[in-house]
């Protein structure tokens, strides 16, 4: 049964379809967004070490539930097994209003200029599709304002010289410094290293009618309690519904983008929250759902004039997938450094993001978000002994004592890390499922060895005794900062949306999430989705006519 | 009038709550073997440890719930251990000194386990899993049925509950 015609219909109700739809139904756009997953609250927070995004041992605490939800996985070797959200393999992000912006860290990064012309300052990379990206910093600099003050910020990036130029500071001042930050701030400033406080999407005064953070431990991975941590749950998803013009529907499964013989999209199908298969119609359609769950669906959007999918007619859709090579160091102190002070990340430099020698791109560096027992009693430095006395004596002298510096390593894409639609595998509602094979670029693991020394070098310059490196797996990335599988560009051969997010051979089709990103830079990829949500957005109301969109 | 309307309500599992054995999962001898287990993983010393934390109850009630799927790794596991401890010094698992249990264990972590049961599942594989429940069990929440009387994080000297600033936190100031 088809309901009632609407102007857009967005899926995924994260943080590329919350801000878009805020967008639009302010523009006037009667609005429908579909989300698979529910809408929590602060009361959702359990603090629950075992059960939560991060350490997901006991399940997803805000989905995908490992009862209906599965994926492929090829292994390089080529064996394939199917795995459960709950699963690392699984690259899973959260399925919920607010999507990732309900349980991240919240690092509110900019990519740095040259974060987006990465093609032209190092040249080809063999065994990558390494590209300069459309559009510059220059270009998506108003946006990230826009987004900055729009959701707010806080911190001070002022003393990292390596940063893009700014119109505008962050509206909120960073958080007053941990004993872990000071220690580590003095100790870069010895190195003559260029430290400061962390943007992040936090509030630390109140703002947007939101309190300040109460600093407790438990953030990345968890819903903040206190509502200080700043998702698109808490910000423009109401400001959408305030308007009139927009409906959510939460626990609603997309089963396929609907075209017509014009070439034109004309609305999704999916499976309601009572298992019940509705058709939204729609004069635009925007697939926000992740940088796994879009393409997946444009994929299983097949229809006599796209017979490998929307936006697939060069086979582009799905490749590339990225994630981050996370690289670092731990490092033993002689003192007491933890001091339980919330939310953790606090202190980043980013003097080796680019020009590493022989290298391309790098990583910023920061100090690390979160550590419960139960991750300390799972990382245990080379030597000790994985049980035993001597492993509860470790943690019992140590675990207070302990840093840890670690990095997201920019990924070279690679055309064959991708997902693709299972021929045999469908999740409860009979629709194929993701099927992810390919593995990292060997550049990624040669800068993750360098940015470890790195950290290793900056943690014993803060006292460290010993260090040890923490460094990536060779396996395919992905995770929770997934992207590049829907690729943009100018020419529709090697890429799948134009600069404004446009699926290049449908007009009234977007994809508006980590898919677009041609790299993913050296930082969480959040603000930047956000800012190229805003500026798609703008180009969607620019372009909208009253029944459909021009071009 | 009240018991009858529990024994109707409860009549599926009555073969289960039926017996003496008070585990969710495991038989009470693969329960005492897996206890003896998690004692020599995260022993007492001036702390206690897994045993006394209730690890071996965390383990149990998981599998159950999210660990369900691990039910046979489990019985397999539990069955070889026996059998790597009869072969290497002719007594069940409970009733070998500790230092003779960790030689059991060693035995299981570098894969080179006698045993019948290793043929078919992997000792090493069954080891990892153990330890990391058992961690689970002593570190993770006790809302699982494990860390009892939060235990491990005592020992870590960390604040219970863990909200730090709540107590400091007041929301009347702000917003």
């Amino acid at each position: 049964m088809a309901l009632a015609r609407v102007n857009a219909v967005i899926v995924g109700a994260g943080a590329g379809g919350g801000i878009v739809a805020q967008q639009l139904a302010e523009a006037g756009l009667t609005v429908v967004l579909l989300e698979r997953g529910k809408w929590y609250t602060a009361f959702d927070c359990r603090k629950d070490d075992l059960h939560n995004q991060r350490t997901s041992v006991l399940g997803c605490a805000f989905g995908p539930d490992d009862e209906r939800y599965r994926r492929v996985v090829v292994d390089p070797d080529g064996k394939q097994r199917v795995v459960v959200p709950s699963d690392g393999a699984y690259s899973n992000n959260a399925a919920c209003v607010g999507g990732g912006t309900f349980s991240y860290g919240a690092m509110a990064w900019r990519y740095l200029e040259k974060d987006f012309r990465l093609r032209s300052t190092y040249g080809a990379v063999a065994g990558s599709t390494l590209d300069d990206w459309p559009i510059s910093y220059q270009d998506l600099e108003p946006y990230y304002t826009q987004a900055e003050w729009e959701l707010g910020v806080s911190g001070d990036d002022t003393p990292n010289i390596f940063k893009g130029p700014r119109s505008r500071p962050l509206p909120m001042p960073p958080l007053p410094p941990s004993r872990e930050h000071l220690i580590l701030k003095a100790a870069a400033e010895r190195l003559k290293l260029h430290p400061f406080d962390i943007p992040m999407l936090r509030n630390t005064v109140p703002y947007n009618g939101r309190p300040s953070c109460m600093r407790c431990r438990w953030c990345v991975g968890f819903v903040c309690e206190c509502g200080a941590k700043t998702g698109t749950h808490n910000t423009v998803i109401p400001l959408a519904l305030a308007t009139g013009n927009c409906t959510l529907r939460t626990e609603c499964e997309v089963k396929e983008v609907l075209t017509n013989e014009q070439g034109r999209v004309t609305g999704v199908a999916y499976f309601n929250e009572r298992g019940r298969l509705e058709e939204q119609l729609a004069d635009l359609v925007v697939v926000a759902a992740s940088a796994t769950e879009s393409p997946r669906l444009l994929l299983n959007s097949k229809s006599r004039l796209f017979p490998n999918g929307l936006g697939n007619r060069h086979d582009w859709v799905g490749r590339n997938l990225q994630g981050h090579a996370y690289a670092g160091a731990y490092g033993l102190m002689e003192t007491d450094t933890y001091d339980d002070l919330g939310p953790g990340a606090s202190i980043a430099i980013c003097d080796y993001s680019h020009g590493n020698p022989g290298l391309v791109g790098g990583a910023m560096l920061c100090n690390e978000f979160i550590r419960l027992p139960i991750h300390a009693a799972m990382l245990r430095p080379p030597g000790v002994p994985v049980w035993g006395a001597a492993h509860k004596a470790f943690m019992r002298n140590h675990f207070n004592r302990w840093m840890a510096v670690q990095g997201p390593v920019q990924e070279m894409p690679v055309f064959e890390a991708r997902l693709q639609v299972d021929p045999r595998v469908v999740d409860a509602w009979g629709i194929p499922v993701a099927r992810l094979s390919g593995a990292r670029h060997p550049q990624d693991l040669e800068v993750a060895n360098y940015i470890s020394g790195k950290a290793a070098a900056w943690l014993k310059e803060a006292g460290a005794t010993s260090t040890w490196p923490k460094l990536p797996g060779k396996g395919l990335s992905g995770g929770q900062h997934q992207a590049g599988t829907c690729r943009m560009g100018n020419d529709p051969k090697t890429s799948v949306v134009d600069r404004y997010c446009r699926v290049h051979d449908v007009a009234n089709l977007f994809v508006v999430d980590c898919s677009v990103h041609v790299s993913n830079g050296g930082f969480n990829p959040v603000l930047t989705l956000m800012a190229i949500a805003y500026m798609a957005s703008e180009h969607m109301v620019q372009a909208w006519k009253g029944t459909g969109m021009r071009g | 009038m009240q018991m009858a309307v529990v024994a109707t309500a409860t009549g599926p599992m009555v073969s289960c709550i039926g017996t003496s054995n008070p585990w969710r999962c495991l038989s009470e001898d693969e329960a005492r073997t897996l206890e003896a287990l998690v004692d020599r993983i995260i022993p007492a010393d001036q702390d206690p440890g897994a045993l006394w934390a209730g690890a071996a109850n965390f383990i149990d009630r998981q599998l159950t719930g999210p660990y369900r799927k691990l039910q046979k790794t489990y019985r397999l596991g539990l069955t070889g251990t026996h059998e790597t401890s009869v072969a290497m010094f002719g007594k069940r698992f409970t009733a070998l000194t500790p230092e003779q249990r960790d030689e059991v264990l060693r035995a299981l972590e570098k894969d080179q386990a006698p045993g019948e049961t290793w043929k078919q599942t992997s000792a090493k594989q069954f080891f990892d899993l153990v330890v990391s429940h058992t961690m689970q069990g002593f570190y993770g929440d006790p809302r699982h049925g494990g860390n009892r009387e939060r235990v491990s994080w005592k020992m870590l000297r960390l604040p219970y509950p863990p909200v730090r600033g709540r107590q400091a936190y007041d929301l009347t100031k702000t917003s």
